[in-house]
């Protein structure tokens, strides 16, 4: 239970939310979480109708431009989607010059399989693919450990502060980004207490990504839909609190902590500008980073097998939890913000 | 009510680890030992992570931008306050006319482009009944390519020479080829179209959940007054849409007001600052700047940037709760 005065300033961010969601009539923005079948609906199930009636389908112009819509989608997405990937696949393995002089011949000079390997040993993307997978992975571990652990302490625990917290935590979600970059910067350069500069070490990128209000909320309002007695019957049975955490609400909160992590390892693996600012010894240095500044000493075939095999992972990760990805996606529009 | 974490487990309390934080609230019989037994030390445990990551790097960021966007600082000397004198020589710059009218007309070109098109998409891909899951998967490829591989590719794709990809596919219907991002007139569009093929697939995901949970009682009701395919469209499926249209309108105006990847890759701000936006400015101040940091100006200048887009999303919960309570 919270305290009156502090409730409807709390409740702000979410009343907005809920009220977008009410104008769409739809459920609210976690509803998905709790009811997977409405989520699922959202992105590869038909609803009862759309626009068009059973009456209208059977009628022969109707058909006529469904079928023209098709057609137009089913062009449009493949060369807009997929073609860019395709020519970059393509070119991937094709010598600069056919590049340059004929961009859609395939292989009039036959294929060069040599531009992945001088990409992957000379350019070193072995190197800077480890650093972004390792650049990604402690951004998602401190992302959900942060959010875990606050979102329990803040909807489980509930101590008296806790509103408080809550709101100081929602505040920082109106706070565009731009305004952290310098002095964001400069706590890396001197961080308090501690009289060791973050610079080149991956505390710097982690640590201000676990700093994200938008996951303590996700996670915050998926336990306070979980059921308090079974936290009660834990109590009884004697579980600590550590105990409650870690057997019976993170077992049950999967789908959120699935979101969370491909929230965290997308971003991670597309940031970009902060990455740039505190990493600036090339070793260290995700592929985001270092595919900019390679750019102008490396060979456009090598460079572009480069870029492919930077593409492969995201779009492979994408491609085997399509769904997970999907729903995300669809989430992250009605919550941000 | 009493705090709700009384854990059955509970220590027998040793009076030697009564904690800094439980003397700070002497009175009403709230004893160290009380407050330990209700579970105080759990709560600040699993409260500790999240405190020490927002207090470094969030809440304390944010109070300095504030200060040091009234002092000199070049982190050799001592901070030194100076008043206003960073917003003034923010304000007299003339970069920062040039680069406010470039974002402006990035957000712009960005709103015709790309706010019609994914909601286009999406209405066409939530009538077809096959190929659903397809669509959806291709539309949202090019949101997985990470952006700056994105960037760099179509950078390839923009070449300027006759043999360029786009200008080969110009060629194709005879339109002659584009200088693209070599000139000040066309760069902009540019970088915009990119920007646009790179968002919309999140955008079409948005919508398509949103069009799934429209009533379908509307649809059979606006049949019965009469309303065609196109009627129906525009008396139900848009109004149904609003709040999601809208919330989807001040998020592109906010990212498109911060946009920097785009200028920063493609063109640097070239041709001739004809793409340089407030963003790059700021980081230009910060980072490119050849007498040191001038962190004083780019604080002030992205603190001025915050507080505009601070009055669009409190514009933005004003609207949306006018229109939620008629």
């Amino acid at each position: 239970m919270t305290s009156a005065p502090v409730q409807p300033l709390l409740e702000r961010p979410d009343g907005a939310e809920a009220d977008a969601a009410d104008d769409a009539g739809r459920p609210g923005p976690t509803a998905w979480l709790r009811r997977r079948r409405v989520a699922k609906g959202a992105s590869d199930e038909f609803g009862d109708r759309g626009v068009l009636s059973a009456f209208d389908r059977r009628r022969g112009s109707v058909r006529g431009s469904l079928s023209l819509v098709h057609t137009f989608l089913f062009i449009g997405l493949v060369v807009a989607g997929l073609g860019p990937l395709l020519w970059l696949a393509k070119a991937a393995v094709t010598p600069t010059q056919d590049t340059l002089s004929q961009p859609f011949a395939l292989w009039p000079n036959g294929i060069d399989w040599a531009n992945l390997e001088t990409a992957w040993n000379d350019i070193h993307i072995d190197q800077y693919f480890l650093n972004t997978i390792w650049v990604a992975a402690g951004s998602w571990f401190f992302q959900l450990l942060i959010a875990t652990t606050a979102g329990y302490a803040l909807s489980v625990l509930r101590p008296k502060y806790a509103p408080i917290l809550n709101a100081l935590v929602l505040a920082t979600l109106f706070i565009p980004a731009v305004v952290l970059l310098v002095p964001l910067y400069l706590t890396v350069l001197h961080p308090p207490l501690i009289d060791v500069s973050l610079l080149n070490t991956y505390w710097a990128v982690w640590l201000p990504a676990a700093a994200n209000a938008f996951n303590i909320l996700l996670v915050k309002r998926f336990f306070d839909s979980l059921p308090r007695e079974v936290f009660e019957a834990a109590k009884t049975d004697g579980a600590g609190p550590f105990r409650v955490f870690w057997s019976i609400v993170l077992p049950m909160s999967k789908p959120v902590l699935g979101v969370v992590s491909v929230f965290a390892v997308i971003s991670a693996w597309k940031d970009f500008l902060w990455p740039l600012l505190v990493l600036p010894d090339p070793a260290v240095q995700p592929l985001s980073v270092r595919l900019p500044a390679v750019q102008s000493q490396t060979e456009l075939d090598v460079f572009l097998a480069a870029l492919a095999i930077s593409t492969l992972i995201p779009v492979l990760l994408f491609l085997m939890f399509q769904r997970l990805f999907l729903r995300s996606a669809g989430l992250g529009g009605a919550v941000k913000g | 009510m009493t705090l709700t974490a009384k854990p059955a487990a509970a220590r027998p309390a040793p009076d030697a680890e009564a904690p800094p934080a439980a003397s700070a609230r002497p009175n009403r019989r709230r004893t160290p030992k009380t407050w330990i037994r209700g579970g105080g030390l759990w709560n600040l445990a699993f409260l500790t992570p999240m405190l020490i990551v927002f207090g470094v790097f969030s809440w304390s960021p944010i109070v300095q931008s504030v200060v040091m966007s009234f002092q000199r600082t070049n982190l050799v000397s001592t901070p030194e306050w100076v008043g206003i004198d960073n917003f003034v020589n923010v304000l007299s710059d003339p970069n920062l006319g040039v680069a406010i009218a470039n974002t402006l007309y990035f957000a712009v070109l960005a709103l015709i482009l790309g706010f019609p098109l994914p909601l286009i998409l999406a209405v066409m891909m939530s009538e077809v009944r096959r190929g659903k899951g397809l669509y959806s998967a291709l539309a949202y490829l090019p949101v997985v390519i990470p952006p700056v591989v994105a960037v760099l590719l179509w950078k390839v794709f923009y070449n300027a020479s006759p043999d360029g990809v786009f200008n080969t596919i110009l060629g194709w219907f005879g339109i002659p080829p584009q200088p693209w991002l070599q000139s000040a007139a066309t760069a902009m569009p540019s970088l915009v179209i990119e920007a646009t093929w790179a968002a919309a697939g999140g955008s079409i995901i948005i919508y398509l959940a949103a069009l799934i949970s429209v009533p379908p009682e509307l649809y059979d009701a606006a049949e019965v007054d009469g309303a065609g395919i196109w009627r129906k469209l525009w008396h139900v499926t848009l109004p149904q849409l609003r709040g999601v249209l809208f919330i989807m309108l001040i998020l592109q105006v906010i990212a498109t007001s911060q946009v920097f990847l785009e200028p920063f890759l493609f063109t640097g701000g070239g041709p001739n600052n004809a793409t340089l936006t407030i963003l790059l400015l700021i980081y230009r101040y910060a980072f490119q700047n050849s007498l040191g940091g001038d962190y004083g100006e780019a604080t002030a200048l992205s603190l001025m940037l915050a507080i505009f887009l601070g009055l669009l999303s409190w514009l933005y919960f004003k609207l949306t709760e006018r229109w939620s309570t008629n």
